[in-house]
């Protein structure tokens, strides 16, 4: 599905990501861990075109997406969501979620046709199966930051994504609505055969749904494999012993 | 209560203004009319797409240049030379705005003067074409013969004549405005204008969206310069000034760009304060912007945005048990 091949990434003399050779299979969930600042946000960045690598290929479904904008991976089938929340807030949810339709299915050059009547039925179809029907006409922007997060999830899932990446989906998320999240997420990407990479700061999370787990420290891959593979590591026992004291 | 369609009564309202039979109000009510089209096109970029353009009186110059250059020196017919004033206004756009689309914020803006300046530049020395610093004055007024032998409209005056005409254009103009905000493709744009970042990532080519705005705003205000020039009886280099690029962005923040008829509400207002003023003070500049000041701190919506809000509240108030499911006071424009 995607392939990682010795991708770098330097900010001024300052290597974010070393080298990282990664890939995911179709329909695989795999998560990216590591301490703060070990670049899993710019590893995401690289992978979605938000950001260029220096030096290394990135390959989406056997095709070379290295440098393309992020407008057009995203019409390939990638879809994201960001650690800080990023929707639109001037927009009710609806027409948050309703815009990713429009805009997915290449009807955005449509000048004449309502918008307001486009993809009514899947945009309340996709709000009811996120919790969020009742909450359809709010202002996003007004709205608690857990459901701010299902909004920003609602836009990535309705650009039909293959491959879906979360950076951070429970961040700043209590425990129950964590758990709730991921169960959401696990569902979702189980219905519709995603292929998901996430971030995630709680190990419990992780290790519960991820098949496949990728280490980053220092912006170099330590570790990648599965749970309990990657558990037994000594270089990840010790940098996540290490950070703790 | 049922909702009175108060775009149709404004209409109607302003089409009874010859009925008045007062020269001046024909020309004020004109000023307005064609103004109100220059800063709803200023809006398709500032409310709609979050673009600030500080020369958006380059395409009001050029559209206004065209239409008078074809009148006057082509003798073409009125129609056909107002319809190629908005397509060359657009061009434009299209080749200036492929350039400032690559910027962003105060840099955008900078770009769009520096490009006025040299509209308003050329139109100052190029003398065997635009006249230079005298402009083109005498532009003829469209042959209007019919509406002469029409029954009721048979004894107005030609300016009249003109004002209806130009009412007539600028509320088709204004419909498919709404029709533009209201499409897939401007929903694209208040999501640009909300979130750029977050726009690409569901898969719009940001910059290309936003030429394409840039080059329906310039239509418009080349249709708006046009109908200008005629009305002005003569184009000159000021129209493409970077103060007049000043006028649609004031009247745009009088109004509240927040909500699709800000503009003209905007447009009106400054208008009709500007012949009150001026009247018994020559200081209408400090008055404005004191005026300005006042509305920017207490109504940050504009007036228009003010009174939707005041109407919302209104109409909530009766069943005040339940709270509105959106704040009141932030009004989205296609609300």
């Amino acid at each position: 599905m995607l392939e990682v091949r010795g991708v770098s990434k330097r900010f001024d003399g300052f290597t974010a990501v070393d080298r990282v050779d990664f890939s995911i299979g179709r329909g695989e969930i795999a998560a990216v861990i590591g301490p703060n600042g070990a670049g899993k946000s710019t590893f995401f960045n690289l992978i979605t075109g938000h950001l260029r690598p220096d030096a290394g290929r990135i390959v989406l479904k056997q095709r070379d997406i290295t440098g393309a904008p992020p407008h057009r991976i995203c019409l390939m089938g990638m879809g994201r969501s960001f650690q800080r929340t990023n929707i639109f807030p001037k927009l009710t949810v609806f027409e948050n979620v309703q815009a990713a339709f429009i805009t997915h299915r290449r009807r955005g050059t449509n000048f004449w046709d309502l918008s307001d009547r486009l993809y009514r039925a899947e945009t309340n179809a996709l709000l009811a199966s996120l919790g969020l029907a009742d909450k359809a006409d709010a202002l996003s922007g007004a709205l608690s930051h857990g459901n701010q997060k299902q909004v920003e999830l609602g836009i990535a899932l309705a650009c039909d994504p293959e491959i879906l990446l979360l950076d951070e989906p429970t961040a700043g998320m209590s425990a129950a609505e964590t758990r709730e999240t991921i169960h959401l997420i696990e569902r979702i990407a189980g219905e519709r055969g995603l292929t998901l990479l996430f971030t995630e700061h709680d190990m419990e999370v992780v290790f519960s749904i991820a098949q496949k787990i990728a280490v980053l420290h220092q912006g170099r891959l330590i570790a990648e494999g599965r749970p309990e593979a990657v558990q037994q590591n000594a270089d990840v026992r010790r940098v996540y012993l290490g950070e703790r004291h | 209560m049922r909702r009175i369609p108060w775009t149709l009564v404004v209409f109607i309202a302003a089409l009874a203004v010859p009925f008045l039979g007062s020269r001046f109000y024909t020309f004020v009510a004109s000023d307005i009319v064609i103004l109100s089209l220059f800063a709803m096109s200023l809006n398709l970029l500032l409310g709609y797409t979050g673009l600030v353009s500080f020369g958006h009186a380059a395409y009001f110059g050029i559209g206004a240049y065209t239409c008078a250059l074809l009148m006057k020196s082509a003798n073409a017919p009125f129609l056909p030379s107002l319809l190629a004033a908005g397509l060359v206004a657009g061009a434009f756009a299209l080749l200036f705005g492929f350039f400032c689309v690559r910027l962003t914020r105060i840099y955008f803006a900078m770009l769009t003067l520096a490009f006025a300046q040299i509209v308003w530049a050329i139109c100052f020395k190029w003398n065997d074409v635009t006249g230079g610093e005298q402009g083109l004055p005498n532009v003829p007024y469209p042959d209007m013969a019919w509406m002469g032998a029409a029954p009721i409209l048979g004894n107005f005056r030609v300016g009249d004549h003109f004002y209806l005409s130009a009412l007539t254009i600028v509320a088709l103009c204004f419909a498919a405005l709404r029709r533009i905000v209201d499409s897939p493709f401007g929903r694209v744009l208040t999501v640009i204008r909300d979130n750029p970042e977050r726009a690409q990532f569901i898969g719009v080519n940001v910059r290309a969206y936003q030429l394409a705005a840039f080059v329906v705003a310039g239509f418009f205000a080349g249709i708006s310069g046009g109908l200008f020039g005629i009305f002005n009886r003569g184009v000159f280099p000021d129209f493409a000034f970077w103060t007049k690029s000043a006028e649609p962005l004031i009247m745009t923040i009088l109004g509240g760009m927040g909500s699709f008829w800000g503009p003209a509400v905007g447009a009106a207002a400054f208008i009709v304060l500007n012949q009150q003023i001026t009247s018994f003070t020559e200081y209408w500049p400090l008055t404005m912007g004191t005026v300005l000041i006042v509305l920017l701190f207490v109504f940050p919506g504009g007036i228009a945005g003010t009174l939707t809000a005041a109407v919302a509240r209104l109409r909530v108030r009766p069943k005040a048990a339940t709270p509105p499911a959106s704040a009141p006071h932030m009004v989205k424009p296609n609300a």
